[in-house]
């Protein structure tokens, strides 16, 4: 009990930063009826540790509960609240006010994904380019058939693929790459990154399968190493790295 | 030509990107080893077209040169819209602009070479 | 099946190199300066083969080549020519594998490896070839 009011003390004498505002302008648009995007302003107050989804959920809560966003752990795990932030494909949750050093925030659903409506967006096509380059382990035996041993694995040969394992499919990467913004058909970065995801697991022995997949007019050629993909990636996935990693074994440098 | 993989046609791409740099490198110093615009004059153009390994090199440069270039166009145009009949179009439309400069520019090397201007 | 909006970015999301840093100013250029090498190369062909009209068709074309703009023109090509290559050898490493770093635990903040100096001094060093390549043309045709 003293504890709890010594927690309580220290609280109530933890001097609060003084709240500044922000102009919050977020598109609305939704596909069914209306013809155009439109955008709504708000002013919020914040403090140091608000976050671009904390603005939105005031909005939600005193102003307007009608705007459409998808999230859910608010911890940039989940990969739910990707949206353009003042231009570019960010993880609401993961983007504190202060640091986009603007006094006026626009909000805006992520490019090259079809628009469910306001703030969020469909993801089919991510899911099933990712699905397309079989995202699991491929191989004839299996570790939960008994007299199966665990598939062991030392660390150096986790490091190879633990990185692009970090993938929350957010779908930021697919939302900076230059190819996407045209390309209707390009199987994208997140998917490439975890064909390479799984072709650098050392218990995987799908390579070949995978390689074949990736390898036509619209896989892993297309993608001419801009690296917008990495910039964005809120988990240091590095898609950029994977591709080129993935491109060296179609090259004959890796195999 | 329409089912060659893609890595295959990358690699012929990247391949004559390499090949075109040193051969166009000898080409542009070729125009340098004379006084840059008396290189261009009629006798010394006539001259250089006649010399066998020259005009040889010229062939290949324009071969080089145009698969490059037409195929660097189609990833271009793939890129920018798709759809089956479109994609076909670019695809053939650019390997019948290839074929085209190539044989085009051969006219030029080969009649010259053989004096028939 | 019905027809959706995809909200793809589209050209001008493509070609707009002011918010992912220099790597995007690379690839608009390198695709520019395809391009124009692309055309420069159609119309070589086609200014070569004039020749074939003897010495006073040959001489009327150099007449045409050898004006201010006729130079100005060759000594972009010169830069276009100059950049395509470099960063043409950078961006073929890279597609190679090289110079992209190794795949390893990554740790906040996340900067990509892929996106290190090297190929960034690569980006930067095509381009002050570029550059010194045009000058140096230029100095060549308008010093004669």
């Amino acid at each position: 009990m003293a504890q709890v009011s010594s927690i309580a003390e220290e609280q109530a004498s933890t001097p609060l930063s003084p709240s500044k505002s922000v102009t919050l302008r977020i598109a609305r648009f939704n596909p069914e009826h209306d013809s155009e995007r439109k955008f709504m302003e708000f002013t919020i107050p914040y403090k140091k540790w608000t976050t671009v989804l904390d603005i939105i959920l005031e909005v939600k809560k005193y102003f307007d509960h009608s705007v459409a966003v998808r999230y859910s752990c608010r911890q940039a795990t989940c990969g739910s609240c990707g949206m353009k932030i003042n231009g570019k494909p960010m993880l609401a949750c993961f983007t504190k006010i202060t640091e986009l050093d603007s006094d006026v925030i626009t909000v805006e659903p992520m490019n090259n994904f079809p628009i469910i409506r306001d703030l969020a967006v469909r993801f089919e096509r991510l899911f099933e380019s990712h699905h397309k380059i079989k995202p699991y382990l491929i191989r004839d035996d299996s570790e939960i058939t008994s007299n199966e041993k665990e598939f062991l694995q030392s660390p150096k040969e986790v490091e190879q693929y633990i990185q692009f394992a970090n993938c929350i499919k957010c779908g930021l990467c697919n939302s900076a790459c230059p190819t996407m913004a045209t390309d209707s058909s390009f199987v994208g970065p997140q998917a490439l990154a975890q064909a390479y995801r799984y072709v650098a697991d050392s218990r995987d022995k799908g390579k070949n399968s995978r390689l074949k997949i990736i390898d036509e007019s619209h896989g892993i050629w297309r993608c001419h190493f801009a690296g917008s993909c990495s910039q964005v990636c809120p988990k240091g996935v590095d898609p950029a790295m994977g591709i080129q990693l993935l491109r060296g074994y179609l090259l004959g440098f890796r195999s | 030509m329409s089912k060659m993989r893609e890595s295959v046609i990358m690699k012929i791409h990247y391949g004559t990107a390499l090949a075109a740099v040193a051969l166009v490198a000898v080409h542009i110093l070729m125009r340098l080893t004379l006084n840059f615009a008396e290189s261009l004059e009629y006798e010394n153009v006539i001259a250089n077209y006649q010399f066998i390994p020259y005009a040889g090199m010229l062939e290949i440069i324009l071969i080089l040169l145009s698969i490059h270039g037409f195929n660097g166009l189609r990833v271009i145009l793939l890129e920018l819209k798709q759809g089956k009949v479109y994609e076909k179009a670019v695809s053939y439309g650019c390997v019948a602009a290839m074929v085209g400069l190539i044989a085009y520019g051969s006219r030029t090397i080969l009649m010259v070479n053989m004096g028939m201007v | 099946m019905e027809h959706r909006d995809e909200n793809k970015e589209g050209i001008g999301g493509m070609i707009n190199p002011r918010r992912y840093g220099i790597e995007r100013v690379a690839y608009l250029l390198m695709r520019l300066s395809g391009l124009g090498l692309l055309a420069y190369f159609i119309g070589h062909i086609y200014e070569t083969s004039l020749i074939l009209k003897g010495e006073v068709g040959w001489s009327e074309f150099l007449e045409l080549t050898q004006t201010t703009e006729g130079h100005v023109l060759l000594a972009i090509v010169i830069a276009m020519c100059v950049f395509h290559t470099v960063n043409g050898i950078r961006v073929m490493l890279g597609e190679g594998g090289v110079g992209v770093g190794k795949p390893a635990r990554p740790d906040y903040p996340y900067i990509p490896a892929s996106q290190n100096v090297k190929h960034k001094i690569g980006i930067y060093s095509a381009i002050v070839l570029a550059a010194i390549a045009m000058l140096y043309g230029l100095g060549v045709m308008f010093g004669e």
